[in-house]
């Protein structure tokens, strides 16, 4: 009865955090939009729904399996659909459309780089996590190695990369929802931080699973219904959609073609390193393949989820042509100087990452375009839970079970402090965003991948495919990754020159982007300490690895295969 | 000791040597084709963005878009050729080789 009248306590916090939407100012200065009735009670319908299922969940999460893995019941397909929900944030929604719209092909550039990280996860992790672990990507990295050190390296590189792209996401929901709700920036950011933690506090996995297939199909008919108005308008000619967007855009045919943006080769192998590589590191991803029953459904996910993450930017890419097509000319979506003329790009009201709300609008109405702000504000709710979940799990699963009560605490006690640090984690998301409001984070979610593809995921993928690989060599390995990423990173110029404000060009590091750099760093020295790792432990973690290979390459033995 | 027996009568059947190495053979096939197709498009993008920038039939539309969309839809299809060969003959040859080492 007691947990039941916290669930509501905290779910009346919730929706009188989101409620003072209703007393907002109308306009302001044309930063915010004016008050989207429709879309207020759309979003609220949303929150309602999910907080009801959050409520069931938290009925049904008995065990740690439950809370972590929502006790390996779902289904392939269902959660091919959820992984594209956790995956598809804000930031590539409007964010890419917004892209394509300022500069075109640039936009696809992004998008391409963002789904290539899918066939990797599939070729090379998702079978061997799901035979091998149980809840979090550090049961396979630990599977046959000394537990507290690969664990709180893992953990450490699981927090850093929740914590970078949790920063990322609070700030940019904060910005977002100020804009399409005309709400308070710091409301808006409790109202995210408090209803992340609800999800995950509550309802644990299962909750978290289903918010992210609910905001998956709202996000995926949102932006189809969009691309085929636009597609409609067109006869379904992209040349007759391209000549229209070349004629309006004030870059004309450049946008059909590669702009500078990525024109320094090593920046750009660089980013496309981490965004390859990174996707099979991040830990919110990675902790997906557990809520299946096995090695085949974890397949099954994996081509789900790569088709409709590829759908969907196809989609995002013609939802930018198609708001230069309907927007650029119609000065009502642009802030017109004195004499009534606007700049076609900078001058969008809200900005250009305003591009695909206000697309909403011109293709269908005011209705359509509370819809689609409801759906924006869904796809940061689902992106948050998911880091959230990942986060806590790190800190109770990896850090207190294992290093801290070595094994010794009790499911019941590892479940309630992964409640606890879920909260905590809300509390923190919500300072840190606070924070960050003034601060440029778009490089955050790039470090994210970076510290990933350079921690994360060399130490996982030795660890699987190498005999060789010893405690000391992943432990050290991944240290360095994750070093160097960080370092590298705040060298660069969007940290040492954009945040920290030292001069333009004086970045010791010239490059966007460190993975190039710390990701070969972390192979090489997982490589040359195991080699030179003589020790009797390193010999018997050399010989297990047979048992570990058959496992992993059969799934005997493997956690939950035959339960469910 | 009796789980030791089994693993070691799993690791010396042929069988399961036959599909470790032709489903690794596999994995590492299509990963280096997926490196391929990106890091192509990637240093195309780098080196020589002309060429992605030419008109592809003399229309507005140029090659780099087709060729974009292109890297996405082939992503897909290899995840694809990927599923359909484990779930077939790979799927075979794990149960087979499970079911005679019970």
């Amino acid at each position: 009865m007691k947990k039941s009248h916290l669930f509501f306590a905290a779910a009346a916090l919730a929706l009188t955090a989101a409620a003072p939407v209703l007393a907002a100012p109308a306009l302001e200065g044309g930063e915010r939009q004016p008050l989207n009735i429709a879309a207020i009670v759309m979003f609220l319908a949303f929150v309602l729904a999910t907080l009801g299922i959050t409520k069931w969940a938290s009925g049904r999460a008995k065990s740690a399996s439950d809370f972590y893995a929502a006790g390996g019941g779902i289904t392939g397909f269902q959660n091919g659909l959820a992984i594209s929900g956790d995956y598809m944030s804000a930031a590539s929604f409007l964010g890419i459309s917004g892209l394509v719209f300022a500069a075109g092909f640039d936009g696809l550039i992004y998008s391409i780089g963002f789904l290539v990280g899918w066939p990797i996860v599939m070729f090379l992790i998702a079978e061997r996590l799901r035979n091998l672990g149980r809840f979090t990507f550090a049961d396979v990295a630990a599977y046959r190695f000394e537990a507290a050190p690969i664990r709180t390296v893992s953990a450490l590189g699981s927090l850093v990369v929740v914590a970078f792209y949790l920063i990322a996401q609070m700030v940019g929901a904060g910005k977002l929802i100020e804009l399409l709700f005309g709400l308070d920036y710091l409301i808006a950011v409790i109202a995210v931080g408090t209803l992340m933690t609800v999800y995950v506090a509550f309802g644990g996995m299962v909750a978290t699973t289903w918010v992210q297939i609910i905001k998956a199909c709202l996000l995926l008919g949102g932006a189809t219904f969009m691309a085929f108005v636009v597609m409609l308008h067109f006869n379904f000619s992209p040349e007759a959609m391209f000549q229209k967007a070349i004629e309006i855009h004030p870059k004309s045919d450049a946008i059909m073609a590669p702009g500078t943006r990525l024109s320094d080769p090593i920046s750009a192998i660089s980013l496309g390193l981490a965004l390859m590589f990174g996707t099979a590191g991040l830990p919110h991803i990675l902790m997906r393949f557990f809520t299946v029953s096995d090695a085949k459904a974890a397949r099954k996910s994996v081509f789900i989820a790569t088709g409709l993450i590829g759908y969907f930017y196809v989609l995002t890419f013609i939802i930018g042509f198609g708001a230069i097509t309907f927007l650029m000319n119609d000065p009502s979506y642009f802030e017109a100087g004195a004499d009534g003329s606007y700049d076609k790009i900078k001058g969008m009201l809200g900005g250009t990452n305003m591009a695909a709300v206000h697309l909403a609008n011109a293709v269908g109405g005011s209705l359509f375009l509370g819809f689609i702000s409801a759906v924006a504000f869904a796809t940061i709710l689902a992106v948050v839970a998911g880091l959230t979940l990942a986060g806590a799990t790190a800190v109770s699963h990896d850090l207190y079970a294992s290093v801290i009560a070595k094994g010794k605490a009790t499911e019941a006690s590892e479940v309630r402090l992964s409640k606890i640090t879920a909260l905590i984690i809300g509390v923190v998301a919500i300072v840190l965003g606070y924070l960050f409001e003034k601060q440029n984070v778009a490089f955050m979610v790039g470090l994210a991948f970076a510290v990933a593809a350079s921690c994360n995921f060399p130490v996982l993928l030795m660890s699987i495919i190498w005999k060789g690989t010893t405690t000391r060599g992943a432990l050290w390995g991944g240290l360095a990754g994750l070093t160097c990423a960080v370092v590298m990173v705040c060298l660069s110029p969007a940290v040492w020159v954009d945040t920290l404000g030292n001069p333009e060009g004086s970045a010791p590091v010239p490059y966007g982007n460190p993975a190039l750099f710390s990701m070969s760093l972390a192979f090489i020295v997982i490589y040359v300490v195991s080699k030179l790792d003589g020790s009797a432990r390193a010999q018997k973690e050399r010989q297990s690895f047979e048992a570990q290979y058959i496992r992993s390459e059969t799934g005997l033995g493997a956690s939950g295969a035959a339960s469910h | 000791m009796e789980q030791d027996a089994r693993l070691d009568a799993i690791k010396n059947d042929p069988e399961f040597q036959e599909l470790v190495q032709s489903r690794t053979r596999f994995s590492i096939i299509l990963t280096l084709l997926t490196f391929v197709i990106y890091f192509g498009f990637v240093l195309l993008i780098a080196f020589a963005p002309h060429v992605l920038g030419q008109s592809l039939s003399g229309g507005v539309t140029t090659v780099g878009i087709p060729l974009g969309i292109g890297v996405i839809v082939g992503a897909f299809l290899l995840t694809g050729i990927y599923v359909r060969r484990a779930n077939t003959k790979y799927d075979a040859l794990t149960h087979n080789l499970l079911e005679r080492h019970q």
